[in-house]
């Protein structure tokens, strides 16, 4: 009985996270999907078919015989929105590159600091997410406007006589990102760094390399699981940002989010905004699976 | 004293004074903060020579090793090796290369990039690179392996990995940091005899580092004793077996007895030792010691014969005693007896016939005795 028991709770244990990503992901990207099949119509909700499960079976199968691809066709046919895609894109992979290279040395400081202060470092690391995110970015807006700080100590220390215009840029929104994310950077990379065998860049100097050589050719390739995790972590979110190019970045700034956001809001136009989002969906999936295949390639090497 | 060094095969630079060191570690300090792990220490490694540096964990060898290879800079004193002062020269500049205890392969590569790493970085060209990999995966039997991945060999395949790779640069010198300590014991033994043969076909100077004296005794040339940070003695291994210079090193290196008293006469090289526990010894020994001092005779239990009968120089060398424990090794047996005083005294036979009429038994009493050439004395 008590071996039926624990295969129960072994199962349990298993069903756990299956049926989180069921009830929070899956059922929600049909009900989207769905939804980006459908008309809009001035009504609530704004969007034709409604199913009423009073119809029953042949009620919900008369509906799908409404279902079109409509929107996606709508989507290929108005150039903001590929606009929107490529620009979220460059965005994202702009940034992902600057958090990484801010990162990188970041995280390799803190796995070459003295084991006893790591866990300070790490600290500090984590630190900023105690305070809301929001606020974090609106503060963003005081340090980068023409009159704010930063322009306020460059003039005051003399580097410049006219305040730059970082605010509403492209800039202001690669500042807002790194900073926000730069911590999903740093994590997995120092995770990566830190349990490496320090060893192995002593055997690779005795062998003939230089510290800088030696970098490139043992700690760095070892560090590329890490890399990638945290590139991901950065890259994936960055594509939807809403919030930081909405506040930081100016109006002719293009992203994938904030057409989204006025789709669904401003033109209230749920089916067009749910395909918006569903294709966006797709472009992360690739990564996604890409991140699985290192990590479970990388797993497959005892690492 | 009668020469003990002729046990293994003729090679003595160390006792030719016109032969020059190939390695000279001169009044080397090495400090980390209050610690000291190398105290004032000098010592000198001749070309060829298979060299250990033996002590308990701690005893700096370690550390003494990683300045050789240049992962540390010693605080004071200066290390030479063939000629040239390695103050300052850093790791990747130094013609020595180092074996290390975690083997410290990359696991991002095969076996076969593994022993190419070195070359690579010196700028072979790669014909030559393929042809010393694949010499050096036959000198180590790995030819089957060069296409794994270091995760997919057992240990003692990695551990041949790690040899080849820090040979295949022919190294002046190959720095073993205990190469055979993540190895089970059968494994062990016989990679000692590899290593050996090893060292004599490729002609280098191998020095290696270790706390287990078996391996040292077996491999090595010559051994340095350590403890905390000095070397106590540095000599062949039957020098260090048969004559240690001290306690310490008597101690240290398999087993002894140890009676402790003070010197009674010591004339015509023979030195007359009253114990403690009133044995009165009488010991071939050439030290210079006065009567009255303390002094220490230290007996190895193969010296100790063990008889029913009172020996012929009863009372001098021996002492009667009862059979406390016996220890049955097959190829030998060990007796623990307890003299009158309450000393044990540790004795080992070979068991050179198969069976023996009338064993010596528990409880039984019995004599020890030794020859006066059996045990060595030690200045306290």
């Amino acid at each position: 009985m008590a071996r039926i028991a624990s295969a129960i709770a072994s199962r349990l244990v298993i069903i756990v996270p299956y049926a989180w990503l069921l009830f929070f992901f899956l059922i929600p990207f049909f009900i989207v999907f769905r939804i980006s099949l459908s008309q809009t119509v001035i009504a609530m909700p704004p969007y034709t078919p409604v199913f009423d499960l009073a119809g029953g079976l042949s009620g919900i199968l008369e509906g799908m015989r409404e279902f079109s691809v409509d929107n996606y066709v709508w989507l290929t046919e108005d150039v903001l929105y590929f606009n929107a895609y490529v620009s979220s894109l460059i965005i994202a992979a702009v940034s992902t590159f600057l958090t990484f290279l801010i990162g990188y040395p970041i995280a390799y400081g803190m796995a070459q600091a003295p084991r006893s202060i790591r866990p300070t470092l790490l600290m500090l690391v984590i630190l900023p997410f105690w305070t809301s995110f929001l606020i974090r970015v609106y503060a963003w807006i005081a340090i980068l406007k023409p009159e704010g700080l930063l322009n306020q100590f460059l003039i005051t220390i003399g580097v410049i006589d006219q305040p730059l215009i970082i605010l509403n840029t492209n800039w202001a929104i690669y500042i807002g990102i790194v900073y926000s994310y730069l911590p999903f950077m740093v994590l997995p990379i120092y995770s990566a760094l830190e349990k490496m065998d320090h060893t192995l860049t002593e055997a690779a100097q005795d062998l003939g390399c230089t510290p800088i050589t030696a970098f490139w050719r043992v700690t760095f390739p070892l560090s590329l699981a890490g890399v990638v995790a945290g590139c991901l972590l950065v890259f994936i979110p960055a594509v939807g940002e809403f919030v930081i190019p909405d506040l930081l970045g100016g109006s002719e700034t293009l992203m994938i989010g904030k057409t989204l956001w006025n789709e669904f809001n401003s033109n209230r136009d749920w089916p067009v905004s749910s395909a918006v989002a569903t294709i966006l969906l797709l472009i992360l999936v690739l990564p996604i699976v890409y991140f699985q295949n290192v990590q479970a390639k990388a797993d497959s090497e005892g690492r | 004293m009668k020469s003990l060094g002729s046990i293994r095969r003729s090679f003595a630079p160390w006792a030719d004074p016109a032969s020059k060191p190939f390695i000279s570690f001169k009044n080397v300090t090495k400090k980390f903060g209050d610690f000291t792990a190398v105290d004032e220490l000098s010592l000198n490694i001749y070309t060829r020579e298979f060299f250990a540096l033996l002590g308990a964990s701690g005893c700096g060898k370690s550390t003494l090793l990683r300045m050789l290879a240049g992962f540390e800079q010693p605080t004071s004193g200066e290390i030479i090796l063939d000629g040239q002062n390695l103050a300052g020269i850093p790791p990747y500049r130094r013609p020595v290369n180092m074996m290390f205890q975690s083997y410290a392969l990359f696991p991002h590569m095969t076996v076969e990039s593994n022993i190419a790493f070195g070359l690579k970085q010196d700028g072979m060209p790669k014909a030559d690179i393929a042809e010393r990999v694949a010499q050096m995966l036959k000198l180590v039997k790995l030819e089957k392996f060069a296409k794994r991945k270091p995760h997919q060999l057992s240990g003692g395949q990695r551990q041949r990995v790690a040899l080849a790779r820090s040979l295949a640069k022919r190294p002046k010198v190959l720095l073993l940091d205990e190469p055979l300590g993540a190895l089970d014991k059968k494994l062990r033994e016989e990679t000692q005899f590899e290593l050996m043969d090893l060292q004599q076909q490729l002609g280098l100077t191998f020095v290696i580092v270790t706390h287990d004296q078996e391996e040292a005794m077996t491999m090595a040339d010559r051994i340095a004793v350590m403890s905390y940070g000095k070397v106590i003695q540095v000599a062949t291994p039957a020098e260090i077996y048969e004559a240690p210079n001290s306690r310490f090193v008597a101690d240290f290196i398999g087993d002894v007895n140890i009676f402790d008293g003070t010197v009674a006469t010591a004339e015509d090289g023979r030195v007359r030792v009253e114990t403690a526990g009133g044995v009165p010894i009488r010991m071939a020994s050439s030290q210079k010691l006065s009567t009255g001092a303390r002094a220490a005779v230290a007996i190895r239990p193969e010296k100790i014969r063990v008889t029913r009968q009172a020996p012929q120089h009863a009372p001098l060398n021996a002492a009667e005693g009862e059979i406390w424990d016996i220890g049955y090794l097959g190829d030998m047996t060990v007796f623990h007896i307890r003299l009158k005083d309450g000393k044990v005294v540790k004795a080992s036979s070979l068991n050179a016939v198969r069976a023996v009429e009338d064993p010596l038994g528990y409880d039984q009493q019995v004599w020890v005795s030794f020859g006066e050439d059996a045990g060595v004395v030690l200045k306290d």
